[in-house]
C-alpha cells in the first residue's frame, strides 16, 4: 500500500503528515496503531539522536539500526541517557571531528571495553543518585561477541544496570570485512575467501551471542533486525524501562561487507527472519517469551542469492551440498524455536507473515485487540497483497 | 591516629577517606589486600556512597573507571604486575581523555618467569603512558600520596599511579598516622570534572581525531604533565600544612648537599641506602642519597640542581630497558647533560632479590675505588656462573629446554629462596 492510496488527514498548521508504518510484513498508517504502540521514529518530537550528516555507506543497516533503536531508548528514558560505544563503524562514521551526529551524551574508550565502560557510568551513576539516568553501550559483532566479550559477560553477571545493544553485521567491516566470531558458515570475507576447496566460512563455527546472554540469566535478552523497525523499537523502549542487565542483538546488512544492493538492506534483513536463519525472539531471565512467528518460510536461497558473500555457492558449479547445509540451519532454528506461525496465529491469513504473528506479543494491547482492529489488520494486510 | 597496621590497609584507609564513588576491583597479589580492605569498608558502609564493582580483570577495571569518570564519579583502583599491563590500553585511553582516575600499583616483577615479589617493571613499563607516576618511599608516604593524588589528578584532569613496594610496603605492618576524615574533607575539595556526560548538556567524548589535531593533543597531554612539576611540589607543601608532615614532592636529597657520590633510587629501597649513607658518612665518606618521588613527569631540573655537586651517581633501580640498559638511568643522563659527572647504572632488587646492605656497601667501595665501569649495566649480586652454564647449553647445540627451568635445577632448591 501507498501512502497515496489513503486518504491522509489534512495536516494542521505545523503538524507533520500522519506517515505510513511497517508493522511486520504490514505497512499502516501510524494513526491506526493504539498510542502507546506508534512509532518513535513518526513523532515530531523524536529526538534524532543520531542525526543526520554522518559519513555511514547506502543503506546501512547499523545506521538505521542505531538511529531507531537509540531514539526508542530516548523516548523510554525521557531523554536522560547516556551512551558508550565501542571503535568500529559506528563510532568512525558517526564522529569524524569537528563533527558528531551524537544528540546524547556520548563517549568512545576502546574496542573491547564498551561494556565495562557503560558498567562503570551505571555505577557512577548510582553512586551520585542519578540513577533516573539510563545507560545504553553499544557495538558491532566484533566489539560485542570477540573482543569486548569478556566485559559483556561480566556486565551480564553482575547485572550491572545497562541495556547494552549489538548491531550485528558479521564481520569486521571497519577493517575490510574480515571474519568475525558472528560471521556465518560459507560467508565469503576477506580472510575467508573461498580458494581452493574452502566454501567460504567454515561451519560449526561462531557464536550466538543472544543465547550466552540468556544463559547469564539475566532480566531481558532479545534480537531484531532492521526489517522490523516497530519490533525493534518496542524491545528497545522495553528493554531501556528495565533494569539490570539487558542485550539487545540487531541484524544489520552491510551493503559494501556482503556486495548487496544499498536498496535491499530491509529486503535482506526480512528474508533473514523469514527463512529462519536469525529467530527474532525475545528472552526475560533466561527463557524465551516470544518469538516472531513465520508466516512460511522462505528457502535460504532467496535470502543467500542477494549476496555477493555467497555468490561462490551458486555460479558454474553450485555448491549444492553447502547450501543444503544452510537450509539445515534455518530448519533447526524453525525447529527450536518454533518459528512456524500456526493456523491460529493467523498462519491462513493472505500476505508473507501475519502482523499478529510479528508484533511481540508481551506488548500489552496486542493480545487484547478488538475484533475490529483485527479486522482493521486484516483488511490492511489483503490490500497490501492486492496492491503488488 | 596513630595506629599499627598493615600497608595495604593503611592506604585503602587513605582511599576510602578521599571518597571514592566508584572502586573497580580486581584481585591480583600483592595488591589484594588494598581492595579486600576496601569491600569491608564499603559493606560496613564505613565508606557510604560507593559503588564496589568486582569486575572480571584489571581491563574491565580501568575501562569501569573511564566509564566512572566520565559521569563524574570519583574512581580508583589498584593493581600490580600482569594486572597493569592487562589494562595498558585502557590506562593510555584515561590518559589521552583526560580522566582523574587514581591507582595504586603495588610494584611487583613481571613474567615470564611468572614471579609474583617486588620490582618495578612493571610500572617503569608504564612510564610514558601519560600518568603521572608517584613512587612511595614508606607507608606513611603511600597513605599519603593517595590523598595528594585524588588533588593533583582532579586538579590537572590527569591520572595518577601511586607506586608503591609489592609486599615490602603492602604487608609491612607499621605505625602509621592516619588522617581524620574531616582533616582530608578539609585538604581534598569534592570532585569536579573538567568534562561530563550528562543529558542536561551532551557532549562526544573520545572521537577520532585524525593528522590535523592529533599533536595537538597529545602535546596538550604533555604541557599538563609539566604543570604538574609545579603542582606536584605545591601539593606536597599545602598537605605538609594540613597535616603536619612532609611526603611526597619530586625529589628528596638525603645528606646530598655536598656529597661527591649520591645514590639515586625509588620508592623503599631508600630506608635502605639512607642507612648505608649514614655508616659511610661516620665512616668519614663523602655520600648522600636522591630519591626521585615523582618519576612522571620527570623533574629534570630538580634531578639536575641536585645531582650539580657530585663526581660519581650510582642509579640503583628495580627494572631496566631489556636490550638497551637502565631506565631511572637513562633519565638521570639527561639531567646531567654538560657536567661530567660518572654515572653508574645497577639493576638491584628483580622479582624479589633483597637488596642487602652487605652487597650495596661492597658496591659503593668498588664505585670509590674506581672498580666499576660506566657506561654498561651492572647487576647487583648477579649470579654469572649459572647464567654461563645455561649459555653453554645452548652452545652445546642440543634442545636445551625452558631457560627458567633449566636455571633454577642448577641451583639446586625445591622452592625458590625470597632471601
Amino acid at each position: 500500500m501507498r501512502e497515496g492510496s489513503r486518504d491522509p488527514e489534512t495536516p494542521k498548521s505545523g503538524e507533520q503528515r500522519v506517515k505510513l508504518y511497517q508493522t511486520g510484513t504490514h505497512v499502516v498508517g501510524n494513526r491506526l496503531l493504539p498510542p502507546e504502540q506508534r512509532t518513535v521514529q513518526a513523532r515530531m518530537d523524536r529526538s534524532n539522536t543520531l542525526t543526520s550528516g554522518h559519513r555511514a555507506c547506502q543503506g546501512c543497516g547499523e545506521a538505521l539500526g542505531a538511529r531507531y533503536a537509540l531514539d526508542a531508548a530516548m523516548r523510554a528514558a525521557d531523554g536522560n541517557l547516556v551512551a558508550a560505544n565501542a571503535t568500529g563503524c559506528l563510532e568512525v562514521f558517526s564522529t569524524p571531528f569537528p563533527e558528531s551526529s551524537w544528540q546524547l551524551p556520548w563517549i568512545h574508550s576502546l574496542f573491547g571495553n564498551a561494556p565495562a565502560v557503560a558498567s562503570g557510568m551505571a555505577a557512577g551513576l548510582k553512586a551520585l543518585g542519578r540513577s533516573d539516568t539510563r545507560v545504553v553501550g553499544q557495538g558491532g559483532d566484533g566489539g560485542t561477541v570477540d573482543i569486548g566479550f569478556a566485559c559483556l559477560s561480566g556486565m551480564f553477571e553482575r547485572n550491572d544496570d545497562v541495556l547494552f545493544i549489538c548491531y550485528d553485521n558479521e564481520a569486521y567491516m571497519n577493517t575490510g570485512v574480515q571474519r568475525s566470531g558472528a560471521t556465518p558458515p560459507a560467508a565469503r570475507t576477506a580472510t575467508t575467501k573461498p580458494l581452493g576447496e574452502h566454501a567460504g566460512n567454515v561451519f560449526g563455527k561462531g557464536k550466538n551471542a543472544p543465547l550466552i546472554a540468556m544463559a547469564h540469566e539475566i532480566p531481558y535478552v532479545a534480537t531484531a533486525t532492521v526489517a522490523e523497525l516497530r519490533d525493534l523499537e518496542s524491545k528497545v523502549e522495553r528493554a531501556t524501562r528495565m533494569r539490570g542487565a539487558r542485550y539487545i542483538h540487531v541484524f544489520v546488512p552491510c551493503p559494501l561487507g556482503w556486495g548487496a544492493a544499498s536498496r535491499d538492506t530491509i529486503r535482506i534483513a526480512r528474508l533473514v527472519k523469514e527463512s529462519g536463519l536469525f529467530p527474532v525472539f525475545e528472552a526475560v531471565d533466561g527463557e524465551v517469551t516470544s518469538v516472531s512467528k513465520i508466516r512460511r518460510a522462505v528457502p535460504v536461497v532467496e535470502y543467500l542469492k542477494l549476496q555477493r558473500r555467497y555468490a561462490h555457492l551458486f555460479g558454474e558449479n553450485p555448491r549444492e551440498d553447502v547450501i543444503e547445509a544452510i537450509q539445515a540451519i534455518a530448519d533447526r532454528n524453525i525447529r527450536r524455536f518454533d518459528l512456524l506461525a500456526t493456523a491460529e496465529e493467523g498462519a491462513d491469513l493472505p500476505g508473507e507473515a501475519t502482523d499478529a504473528a510479528d508484533l511481540p506479543k508481551s506488548q500489552p494491547g496486542i493480545a487484547g485487540r478488538t475484533e475490529q482492529e483485527s479486522n482493521l489488520m486484516r483488511l490492511l494486510a489483503e490490500t497490501h497483497r492486492g496492491s503488488q | 591516629m596513630l595506629s599499627q597496621i598493615e600497608g595495604s590497609k593503611a592506604v585503602a584507609e587513605a582511599v576510602a577517606r578521599c571518597r571514592p564513588q566508584v572502586i573497580g576491583a580486581y584481585p591480583i597479589s600483592p595488591q589484594t589486600h588494598i581492595v579486600e580492605h576496601l569491600s569491608d569498608l564499603v559493606r560496613l558502609e564505613e565508606l557510604r556512597d560507593c559503588e564496589y564493582m568486582m569486575v572480571e580483570s584489571e581491563f574491565a577495571a580501568m575501562s569501569a573507571c573511564i566509564g566512572a569518570s566520565a559521569v563524574g564519579a570519583r574512581a580508583y583502583t589498584a593493581t600490580a604486575s600482569q594486572g597493569l599491563l592487562y589494562m595498558v590500553e585502557a590506562l593510555y585511553n584515561a590518559s589521552g581523555l583526560g580522566l582523574p582516575i587514581v591507582m595504586t600499583v603495588a610494584n611487583r616483577a613481571i613474567g615470564a618467569p611468572i614471579n609474583i615479589w617486588n620490582d618495578h617493571s612493571d610500572s617503569m613499563s608504564q612510564r610514558d603512558s601519560g600518568w603521572i607516576q608517584l613512587y612511595a618511599e614508606s607507608n606513611q608516604e603511600a597513605l599519603d600520596l593517595h590523598i595528594q593524588a585524588f588533588r593533583i589528578a582532579e586538579e590537572l584532569a590527569l591520572p595518577v599511579m601511586v607506586c608503591m613496594d609489592g609486599f615490602i610496603l603492602t604487608h609491612a605492618f607499621e605505625e602509621v598516622d592516619l588522617p581524620g576524615a574531616e582533616q582530608v574533607d578539609a585538604f581534598l575539595p569534592r570532585y569536579e570534572p573538567q568534562q561530563l556526560l550528562d543529558p542536561g548538556d551532551p557532549v562526544t567524548i573520545g572521537a577520532m581525531v585524525g593528522p590535523e589535531a592529533f599533536t595537538e593533543v597529545k602535546y596538550l597531554m604533555h604541557a599538563k604533565q609539566m604543570l604538574a612539576l609545579d603542582l606536584v611540589p605545591r601539593t606536597a607543601t599545602e598537605f605538609a600544612e594540613h597535616f603536619g608532615r612532609h611526603s611526597g614532592g619530586l625529589v628528596r636529597g638525603y645528606r646530598a648537599e655536598d656529597a661527591e657520590t649520591i645514590v639515586v633510587a625509588l620508592g623503599s629501597v631508600l630506608g635502605t641506602v639512607e642507612d648505608i649513607v649514614d655508616e659511610l658518612r661516620d665512616e668519614g665518606v663523602s655520600i648522600g642519597a636522591l630519591g626521585i618521588k615523582c618519576f612522571r613527569p620527570y623533574p629534570l631540573d630538580e634531578v639536575r640542581e641536585a645531582l650539580a655537586g657530585a663526581k660519581r651517581i650510582v642509579v640503583l633501580e628495580k627494572a631496566f630497558a631489556v636490550g638497551a640498559g637502565g631506565i631511572v638511568g637513562q633519565n638521570v643522563r639527561l639531567a646531567l647533560s654538560g657536567q661530567a659527572a660518572q654515572v653508574f647504572d645497577v639493576v638491584a632488587g628483580l622479582g624479589g632479590r633483597p637488596i642487602t646492605r652487605d652487597s650495596l656497601r661492597a658496591l659503593l667501595a668498588d664505585v670509590r675505588a674506581d672498580r666499576l665501569e660506566t657506561g654498561r649495566l651492572h647487576f647487583l649480586d648477579l649470579d654469572t656462573d649459572r647464567v654461563e652454564r645455561e649459555l653453554a647449553r645452548m652452545r652445546a647445540g642440543e634442545r636445551p629446554g625452558p631457560h627458567a627451568e633449566n636455571m633454577i635445577r642448577d641451583l639446586g632448591i625445591v622452592a625458590a629462596r625470597s632471601h
